[in-house]
């Protein structure tokens, strides 16, 4: 696994508790999973999306992801209408392990309320959070 | 012995029995046919199925040279945590191995069953004064099967109150078994996180627990190895607001006579007879997951429930409206309920010492290895204990490679990855069944092993190399796997 000194947290998003990530897109925000997450999980086998059309709360469970370790879930980070999902995961789940923050992104979603978004973290709240995790 | 157990004996390549053989070889002859051939009617004729044309010797050979590939409890210690891999006497094997039990057929009247019969009403009684409950249900198929049973009996008795309830606490220690009976009998979980001493925190279910809520399901001993210690508070805080508190006893092994789980709170149990009860788990099963419940909810309990009349004959009673019917063809899985009353019978007054052993030799692995492996929850352990591979991240070495390694010494991994709420958690329980010189040599390798990790952190990352196969490619098998022959 990476020490937190190697891993990719990219400035141009926003990070939630539950190591989700979110960036804007024109009127979307299109979410993954973190760095961190991905490389703590393992080797990703299977990744269960919700359907465009949609509507989830935020904190709600949008979906699965499975590796040889473990099935984990995925919260939203922001209410919101699912507009799309990356269908390409289902038949490359390891997109998710190697793209992150692009290939690998999981879901596009049109908030609620837009500013939702600035209340995530930024990289360095979110790095600070992982420092206090690894105490 | 100075070397080291795993050797890479005489083992055979196998392929599988479809490449085997040759058109024409068979294991018996056929008689010669002595009547006219008859047309048949063609919509029964069609190709037959695909089975390879093999002698007696072919199969013989074949099972038992895969038989060699595997490891079991009669090979070596299986420190499995949460499975009480702990040895099958033989004995339970020759009683259940009886006539009259082995060839019992399930449709017998019950006056030429009396002693079949017998068997199961005595074992209900051994089950309720082992665990301290009421009545006992044998039906249930393995330890889900009972929570799916016990879950039923939580929904049948809030709806006979004319309230059926939606959601249903588990806390994040319990088994992952938990969550899905409840989700199958239609409850919604909810979890609840341990505190960080690694049990229930009262306030936290009495925060979570409302009318709405059937119950909770706690594992006790719960999958850090450690007694939930705040049990009866949590039930008080459970009872209070009309719910029940399910316990599911896959840890049995830590308690057997030494805690009555009616005066901990608790309302249904099962039991694991495939892990406490020493009947065959695993590959060699099937297992048997009895529920144990309060008199209370004994009207709830799966039919046909056998009873013992007024006139000393053992009968089958079906007359129980409230029943939530049948959980299983016939009477549950009878060879193992032998097997289990062979175990109890043979064992009488010392299951408590089989417990209290079960519970020394886990603190001592804990005690022997702190230091070594960190160890998340420092404090005394029931009948298992869990590691992490926190103290070997800095060689890049992980709980999978450890477990690999441990193959090569001899020794079936413990359970990895398991419980979810400790980072690359490592879960060892050795039971009763290994003697001091084999929690030694256990020890040992454990020890060499992070010495290893260290020093030539190869021999972990590209283990296990000696056994007949080596590390298998887990995760083009989940991404891509191949589901034909």
């Amino acid at each position: 696994m990476k020490e937190i000194s190697e891993l990719q947290l990219p400035e141009d998003v926003r990070y939630a508790e539950d190591h989700e990530w979110a960036k804007s897109q024109g009127d979307v925000l299109r979410v993954g999973i973190s760095d961190y997450a991905q490389d703590q999980l393992g080797d990703i086998v299977f990744v269960e999306l919700p359907q465009a059309g949609d509507r989830l709360k935020k904190g709600d469970e949008f979906g699965t992801v499975e590796s040889v370790k473990a099935v984990s879930e995925l919260f939203m980070p922001v209410s919101g209408e699912i507009t799309a999902v990356n269908g390409a995961l289902e038949d490359a789940p390891e997109l998710v392990n190697t793209a992150p923050y692009s290939d690998g992104w999981m879901i596009d979603v049109k908030p609620d309320d837009p500013s939702e978004l600035d209340a995530l973290m930024d990289r360095d709240a979110y790095l600070d959070m992982l420092k206090g995790s690894e105490q | 012995m100075n070397d080291t157990v795993g050797t890479n004996g005489l083992i055979f390549n196998e392929p599988l029995l479809w490449e085997k053989g040759a058109p024409g070889r068979t294991g018996f002859s056929m008689p010669r046919r002595d009547v006219e051939p008859a047309a048949l009617d063609e919509t029964l004729a069609g190709d037959g199925p695909d089975f390879p044309d093999l002698s007696e010797v072919d199969v013989v050979r074949h099972y038992v040279r895969l038989s060699q590939w595997n490891f079991s409890v009669d090979s070596g210690m299986y420190p499995l945590g949460s499975c009480t891999m702990k040895y099958n006497p033989k004995t339970n094997e020759r009683q259940a191995s009886l006539p009259g039990f082995a060839g019992a057929h399930p449709l017998l009247p019950e006056e030429l069953a009396q002693g079949a019969l017998q068997l199961m009403f005595e074992l209900q009684e051994y089950l309720a004064r082992i665990t301290g409950m009421d009545a006992v249900s044998l039906q249930p198929a393995a330890g889900a099967h009972g929570e799916l049973t016990g879950m039923l009996i939580l929904h049948a008795h809030h709806a006979k109150q004319g309230r059926p309830r939606s959601k249903i606490l588990i806390p994040d220690t319990a088994h992952g078994t938990n969550p899905a009976s409840a989700s199958l009998c239609g409850f919604h979980s909810v979890a609840i996180r341990s505190n960080e001493k690694g049990v229930l925190d009262p306030a936290v279910v009495a925060e979570a627990m409302d009318e709405d809520t059937a119950g909770i399901m706690v594992t006790n001993p719960n999958t850090l190895g450690l007694f939930e210690e705040n049990i009866r508070e949590v039930a008080e805080i459970v009872h209070g607001k009309g719910g029940l508190v399910y316990a599911d006893g896959a840890n049995m092994n830590a308690v057997m006579g030494v805690v009555n789980m009616a005066d901990s709170g608790v309302d249904v149990l099962h039991l694991n007879l495939h892990k406490t009860f020493s009947t065959p788990h695993g590959g060699g099963g099937p297992g048997a997951g009895p529920v144990c419940v309060t008199r209370e909810l004994e009207p709830y309990l799966p039919i046909p429930r056998v009873a013992l009349g007024e006139d000393g004959r053992y009968r089958f009673s079906e007359d129980h409206p409230d029943s939530v019917g049948k959980m299983h063809a016939f009477h549950g899985n009878f060879g193992i309920l032998v097997r289990a009353y062979s175990y109890i019978r043979s064992m009488g007054g010392h299951l408590k010492k089989a417990s209290q052993l079960a519970v020394l030799n886990a603190n001592y692995i804990k005690e022997k290895l702190k230091g070594t492996y960190h160890l998340p929850y420092d404090r005394p352990c029931m009948h298992e204990c869990v590691f992490t591979d926190k103290n070997q991240q800095a060689h890049k070495i992980s709980t999978l490679d450890i477990a690999k390694r441990l193959m090569e010494y001899g020794f079936h991994p413990p359970t990895i990855y398991f419980p979810l709420v400790v980072h690359g958690a490592i879960m060892i329980e050795p039971t009763e069944t290994e003697c001091k010189a084999d929690v030694d040599r256990f020890v040992e390798a454990m020890k060499a092993i992070a010495e290893e990790a260290r020093t030539q952190p190869d021999l972990l990352t590209e283990a296990p190399r000696i056994p007949k196969v080596r590390r298998l490619d887990e995760v083009t098998a989940a991404r891509k796997p191949c589901l034909s022959g």
